[in-house]
């Protein structure tokens, strides 16, 4: 076990390392200047040359790449002298359109991302396992015909119109303040107003998620009880509910939490398009309004490549958790 | 169903046996017969057809009902630029209604926006289905070196966040294109579209493919190919490739609604296509603005968009569950 650890840590470094300086190199090599970008209407190449050398940007891209892992780790010093400025480690650079550092950025959009992600990811376990499994205990009843409609129409609705159609339902029967709407309350000061808050984007989004994990749990668990050992069980004389719940599941769970670890690791990253809808100040608005409004470099660099290490990060802890759930998986 | 299929075909041979013919039957022939019998199959193909011809048509169309999707037909508009008369101005002239704001019909809109919609989807699932095809069966057959690096690159592939990566890149590279005078305006942003779809979408299904190519070529009938003397290209073509058509239809009509859905969501973010075309994206982050005034704008693109994706997505499943009748639903 020990070993497959340090194998999978390693490998998962290398793949972070590869991936960040891929994207570094790919923001690096776009026809776009970011000192350019750096300063409004009011621009002379004088004040553009002095922005570079600030941000660093006047520096081969692999010493630009050196100073930004040394600034993850050491915090970073912008200029020299009156006009300097400091971001605290982990610096993941500098905004000079919201004059903040990345890293405040993000820490005040992380929160409000996280609660809409676990939020909504234990909403959609919960609906689509509960669901599968009455639909595969009732095969071909009516209970699997209702689970296989909702699957067919959770699939086919877009989650950009799903979330428009419950936000303008919600805002007609005044269930959500459009002046509140957006607004960031933390759970533990306010855990009512933060719920409150979330309900709709966490259907949103769950609705779509919920349709696949039906379908997923449905079919494994289907498959899992035509399997020998549960004929076993049922002849040794168990309830069907003890056969369900230490036999069946245990065994048609096993691989849906890989599933649910990749998707639950997506949207960490941000839920663009949901964010958006409902206009809560995540990840995945910051980092489509720092496309759209101003082209934000440094802001879409950190956001890209953190979504990148979430998925990268939950990928070996997946994986992990299965080597222990299943031994078969150390030896390959 | 396969059990179904064989007492059918026992039976059928029992019946001919007074005649001493026996009904041979293709593969394609038994999954054609599977087909037909399914019948939300046949009609979601019937309904997914309709709206593919309606999108491909779109000129032939609205020039047949005295329609344009440029024209602004501001007498069908008030004082308020809404449209005058009940759901959205529906009339005999505008079977849709018409746009509030500039006063389009929305009709050739949504057959125009369609048409871009699929066209994206179309090319896009061909493209990468084809690229992993070639890429499946060459890792898989030949394994070795080739498939060790190209593994690891696909792997890498997967683990970078796509969605980021379209939106951070997408007017960047648009403008690139421009600069390379291969396309303008949003044909540049399709054409970026479609290079980034297929850039992060053909891994998956060379995956597929090269699982399912590493075990047939240890089948017998490869084996016996090899030892005709018959070339790689030639067991490729010839006794591969025949074998994996049914995985490439089976995931063409997967994520045919897939990509439809991903260019509406890209150009509702404001990354992908934009105004004057009028993709369900467009019309619909358009209709949220008029949603209080006029709701029938924002419910009839949405519905169009659903039949369209919903069918496409029956058909996926009766597709599938025709070519492979022991795949279970995942």
């Amino acid at each position: 076990m020990l070993k497959y650890l340090i194998r999978r840590l390693a490998a998962t470094a290398l793949v972070i390392t590869l991936v960040s300086m891929s994207v570094f190199v790919i923001f690096a090599y776009l026809p776009m200047d970011p000192a350019r970008l750096t300063c409004g209407k009011a621009c002379t190449p004088s004040i553009i040359e002095a922005n570079r050398h600030r941000l660093g940007l006047d520096v081969p891209v692999q010493v630009q790449y050196g100073r930004f892992v040394k600034g993850l780790v050491a915090g970073r010093h912008y200029g020299e002298g009156v006009a300097s400025f400091d971001c605290p480690a982990p610096a993941f650079g500098y905004s000079f359109n919201k004059h903040a550092c990345v890293s405040t950025l993000i820490a005040d959009a992380f929160p409000v991302t996280f609660s809409l992600a676990i939020g909504s990811f234990i909403l959609w376990l919960l609906i689509g396992v509960s669901l599968g499994v009455v639909a595969a205990k009732r095969q071909g009843k009516w209970q699997d015909k209702a689970s296989t409609a909702f699957v067919l129409v959770g699939i086919s609705l877009p989650t950009f119109i799903s979330g428009i159609l419950i936000l303008l339902l919600a805002l007609k029967f005044n269930l959500i303040d459009p002046i509140e709407m957006g607004r960031w309350v933390s759970p533990f000061t306010d855990p009512i107003g933060w719920a409150r808050n979330f309900i709709f984007p966490w259907i949103t989004l769950a609705l779509a998620f919920a349709a696949t994990y039906t379908r997923f749990t449905r079919s494994n668990v289907l498959e899992t009880s035509s399997e020998d050992y549960i004929r076993t069980a049922r002849a040794k004389g168990l309830s069907e509910k003890v056969i369900l719940r230490k036999h069946t599941l245990r065994a048609a769970l096993a691989p849906i939490i890989t599933i649910a670890g990749l998707d639950f690791a997506g949207l960490l990253g941000g839920a663009i398009i949901t964010e958006n809808i409902f206009n809560l100040p995540g990840l995945g608005r910051l980092s489509i309004r720092a496309v759209l409004v101003d082209y934000d470099l440094p802001v879409i660099l950190t956001t890209t490549l953190l979504a990148a290490v979430f998925v990268v990060v939950m990928n070996l802890v997946v994986d992990i958790l299965y080597a222990y759930i299943d031994p078969r998986v150390r030896v390959a | 169903m396969a059990q179904v299929e064989q007492v059918e075909q026992a039976e059928q041979v029992e019946d001919d046996v007074a005649t001493f013919s026996i009904v041979q039957r293709t593969p394609r022939q038994i999954a054609w017969m599977r087909f037909k019998r399914n019948k939300v199959g046949v009609v979601s193909a019937c309904v997914a057809g309709f709206f593919f011809l309606a999108a491909y048509l779109a000129p032939v169309i609205t020039r047949i009902l005295g329609l344009s999707n440029t024209l602004t037909y501001s007498t069908t508009l008030n004082n308020f630029a809404m449209p005058i008369g009940a759901s959205g101005g529906m009339s005999l002239t505008h079977p849709l209604g018409v746009e509030p704001g500039a006063g389009r019909d929305l009709l050739s809109l949504l057959l125009y926006g369609s048409r871009i919609s699929f066209s994206v989807a179309v090319i896009t699932s061909v493209a990468s289905i084809g690229l992993g095809m070639l890429i499946g069966i060459t890792t898989g057959y030949f394994r070795g070196k080739v498939d060790a690096i190209v593994g690891r690159f696909s792997d890498f592939l997967l683990s970078f966040p796509s969605t980021f990566m379209i939106i951070a890149l997408a007017l960047p590279l648009t403008q690139r294109v421009e600069a390379l005078k291969i396309a303008k305006g949003n044909g540049a942003r399709i054409v970026v579209l479609v290079v980034f779809f297929v850039f992060f979408g053909w891994p998956g299904f060379a995956r597929l493919i090269r699982s399912q190519a590493f075990s047939m070529r240890e089948r017998d009938f490869v084996m016996a190919a090899q030892a005709l003397g018959a070339s790689s290209w030639r067991i490729i073509t010839r006794e591969l490739l025949p074998n994996l058509w049914p995985t490439a239809i089976v995931f063409l009509s997967i994520s045919l609604p897939g990509y439809l859905a991903a260019e509406a969501v890209f150009s509702f973010l404001g990354v992908g296509v934009q105004a004057p075309a009028s993709t369900f994206g467009l019309v619909l982050s358009d209709a949220v603005t008029y949603w209080r005034d006029d709701p029938a704008y924002l419910i009839i693109p949405s519905v169009y968009l659903i039949i369209i994706v919903l069918s496409l997505n029956l058909l996926g499943d009766a597709i599938r569950d025709a070519l492979d009748p022991k795949a279970v639903k995942a």
